[in-house]
């Protein structure tokens, strides 16, 4: 029962536009900093180029992608027509006058700070005013979730809540705290010195900050891609989920210990001591836990698919796996990025090795195996599998969504696997080119231009997912029945209230996040004489 | 329904659940595991981030402080450890090649004059954020003599992409002589 099919499209449609532009932008990127081309005349392009990809694919891209999914799970899933869909229009307009008002200066050359604005270095306000709009228009968002899952408990009472729609706020909830942590430093920090009422700013200070929403936005963009295994997936293939309150166990996880973690992004940094970085280590390792916990429910959902399609012996059941059908495809596709980016992540977050590739091109490999990789060929997924109840004509494109996908995993695999490599070489990351005739980074230049082809590859998929998509909205009418969600083998009859609701969880969420940044915070705050001169982007050319 | 065959869902139930649970295990092993030897690894010092918060003004740098222009490069300290002083600017760092002598222990101190940047030596895993305001501290200890590239790698605005130094680790007893001549060494003669 979707009924605000317009508003969902219009979500989905801006994200993938904008993602379509930002892949274009990543590309051309891996391209002029390759042996490829010869060095650009202008190095700044490249860093307006890399603030807007980064800026695009970390705000926008996803957070429009979160809303879209999350109205159609308060609809599908609660079975209720959108309660604020006034508001829901106000959220996305806000989110796309932001996107233009901070692109604007990007482009121009005038906020060239990349995407985690790096202070002191102070662009024009008016990107940060944007970035700010794009959060005001998703906490729209997350209001919207909280008050439809409100209204639904009401006339329900006592029923247990849909899981998608308990996933869904717990990503809504997660978002709207993390985003906290960014929106102190650019409301106290970045915007007073942008617009010229303070002239210095604390640069350590705003870093923990930062580091506060970092890591989490990371779950914030997982959490689609996680809804999408557990309630499309096994549904998509013909199974059944294994397991209702384990899915529960994983997101309410992922809301409560996914936050204080920030500050494995600062472990080299000197205003943080030793001993919260250790502890933020310890939380990181924990956020570990859910992923595991969702690779055995997936899998074991998947196995029980096949076994019932007939699939035999320990192994021999993963050859009975539908593996034509475009969402089994991308969802192994999917968990295989996981898995390698996963392992580097454990990597990334223990308190020794990080130090061997702290901000070196592996970082970015790693983050582009779970992001670009793991996640984003989720959301062509859910894309997939919504598209026909949004436009009631079906996606007759099947071999096409099959290559697009495989080009997306080739792609990913193509470009980060020369980025981990590199990267353990000390190749820094961030840098407009690089100069391959020097002994010591003549090594690297043929890992970077393989880099530039998977770029090139991942661009040939974007254009066949947005081919597809297009190509959708003039198939044929059809009928595509109700939009469903995968039920439990056991669905839950009733749950304890804890398995049932967020206040528990998001009382947790806070309080972790209060005694893992609230010391920190606190000393950098009363430590006199930290804060530097601003310097302001632009004023040097 | 008969009852034989509610009793074998129920078999089943108990099956899945009990699979459940040892993958539960297992996962909270793993991460126990993990978190554990980094503890124990950090404990032991094998790379340990610094443990106290010092600060100096970007603004005073140059002209009073550790990290005045005379004070820069490498230092020995009465204990045979070596000191090693360095800042990081748009677009170089100061010393732009840095002396050390191989199998010796040696900290160093950095900071940034304007805005942030990174400092790290390929081929080790020194590897620190030079954040204006604050003194970034490490440890290290170079095996063999050679060279290292020293890049920013942090983005420092226009300009990021050209700021690389250099280390040069040199024999022991080469250094020892150097040092008891200059008082603060860095490559150029």
């Amino acid at each position: 029962m979707l009924s605000s099919k317009r508003l969902i499209l219009a979500h989905f449609w801006l994200a993938f536009a904008v993602f379509g532009i930002a892949l274009l932008l990543g590309a051309w990127q891996m391209f002029v900093r390759s042996p490829l081309h010869t060095w650009i005349s202008n190095p700044e392009w490249y860093y307006r180029s890399l603030t807007a990809h980064g800026t695009v694919m970390g705000y926008v891209f996803p957070t429009l992608v979160a809303m879209g999914f999350g109205y159609s799970i308060s609809e599908a899933a609660l079975r209720q027509p959108l309660v604020g869909r006034r508001w829901a229009w106000v959220g996305f307009w806000l989110i796309a006058v932001g996107a233009v008002t901070a692109m604007i200066p990007v482009s121009m050359g005038l906020a060239s700070v990349l995407y985690t604005f790096y202070p002191p270095l102070i662009g024009n306000p008016f990107y940060y005013i944007g970035v700010v709009l794009v959060v005001v228009g998703s906490w729209i968002w997350v209001g919207l979730m909280s008050v439809n899952l409100y209204v639904w408990k009401r006339d329900h009472p006592g029923e247990p809540v849909p899981l998608a729609m308990f996933a869904n706020v717990a990503g809504s909830y997660l978002w709207g705290w993390t985003a906290v942590g960014a929106a102190l430093e650019l409301l106290f920090q970045i915007l007073p010195a942008a617009l010229g009422f303070t002239s210095t700013i604390d640069a350590g200070l705003s870093r923990v900050f930062f580091s506060w929403t970092l890591h989490a936005i990371v779950y914030f963009w997982l959490m689609p891609t996680y809804i999408a295994y557990y309630t499309i997936f096994p549904r998509a293939i013909g199974g059944k989920l294994y397991s209702d309150p384990m899915a529960r166990i994983a997101f309410i996880l992922f809301l409560v210990v996914s936050m204080p973690i920030g500050i494995h992004h600062a472990f080299a940094d000197p205003q943080v001591g030793a001993g919260f970085k250790f502890i933020h280590s310890a939380f990181t390792a924990l956020v570990a836990l859910p992923t595991l916990l969702t690779v055995f429910t997936i899998c074991a959902s998947a196995e029980l698919a096949a076994r019932l399609r007939g699939g035999r012996g320990p192994f021999g059941w993963v050859r009975a796996l539908p593996w034509g059908n475009p969402i089994m495809l991308a969802t192994a596709l999917s968990f295989v990025m996981l898995g390698f980016g996963g392992a580097g992540g454990l990597i990334n977050m223990s308190y020794q090795l990080d130090t061997t590739i702290h901000n070196t091109q592996w970082i970015t490999g790693h983050f582009h195996l779970i992001f670009g990789g793991a996640i984003v060929i989720m959301y062509f997924a859910i894309a997939y599998d919504l598209w026909p109840h949004l436009t009631g004509r079906a996606l007759e494109s099947l071999g096409l969504i099959r290559l697009q996908l495989w080009l997306w995993f080739i792609g990913m695999m193509v470009t980060t696997f020369p980025w981990h490599y590199v990267g353990i070489l000390g190749m820094p990351r961030r840098m407009a080119y690089f100069d391959y005739s020097h002994p010591g980074l003549a090594a690297e230049a043929f890992s970077v231009s393989m880099s530039a082809v998977g770029g090139f590859i991942l661009v040939a998929s974007g254009v066949l997912f947005l081919t597809v998509l297009i190509r959708g909205q003039w198939a044929p009418l059809t009928e595509p029945g109700e939009y469903r969600f995968s039920t439990a083998v056991h669905p839950p009859v009733s749950l304890p209230a804890a398995l049932n609701g967020h206040a528990l969880w998001v009382c947790l969420m806070i309080g972790l996040t209060v005694t893992n940044y609230g010391f920190p915070i606190m000393q950098l705050l009363v430590r006199p004489e930290t804060s530097v001169p601003a310097v302001y982007v632009g004023s040097q050319q | 329904m008969t009852a034989g065959h509610t009793h074998t869902s129920d078999d089943g139930a108990d099956v899945a659940a009990r699979a459940e649970r040892r993958w539960t295990m297992l996962s909270v092993a793993i991460i126990v595991v993990l978190s554990g030897a980094a503890a124990f690894a950090g404990i032991h010092q094998a790379t340990m981030p610094q443990a106290r918060v010092e600060t100096a003004d970007p603004t005073t740098l140059h002209i009073q402080g550790e990290f005045v222009e005379t004070n820069l490069g490498s230092a020995v300290e009465p204990d045979g450890s070596v000191t090693v002083r360095a800042i990081g600017q748009r677009y170089s760092f100061t010393p732009q090649c840095i002396l050390v002598p191989a199998d010796t222990p040696i900290t160093l101190r950095a900071t940034s004059s304007d805005v942030v940047h990174g400092l790290l030596i390929q081929g080790t895993n020194v590897n620190t954020m030079l954040i204006p305001g604050y003194v970034s501290v490490l440890t290290a200890r170079f095996q063999k003599p050679g060279d290292h590239l020293m890049p920013c790698q942090e983005f420092c605005s226009i300009g990021h992409e050209g700021m690389w130094a250099r280390v040069k680790v040199i024999d022991k007893a080469a250094f020892n002589d150097m040092a008891s001549q200059q008082r603060r060494l860095s490559c150029v003669e």
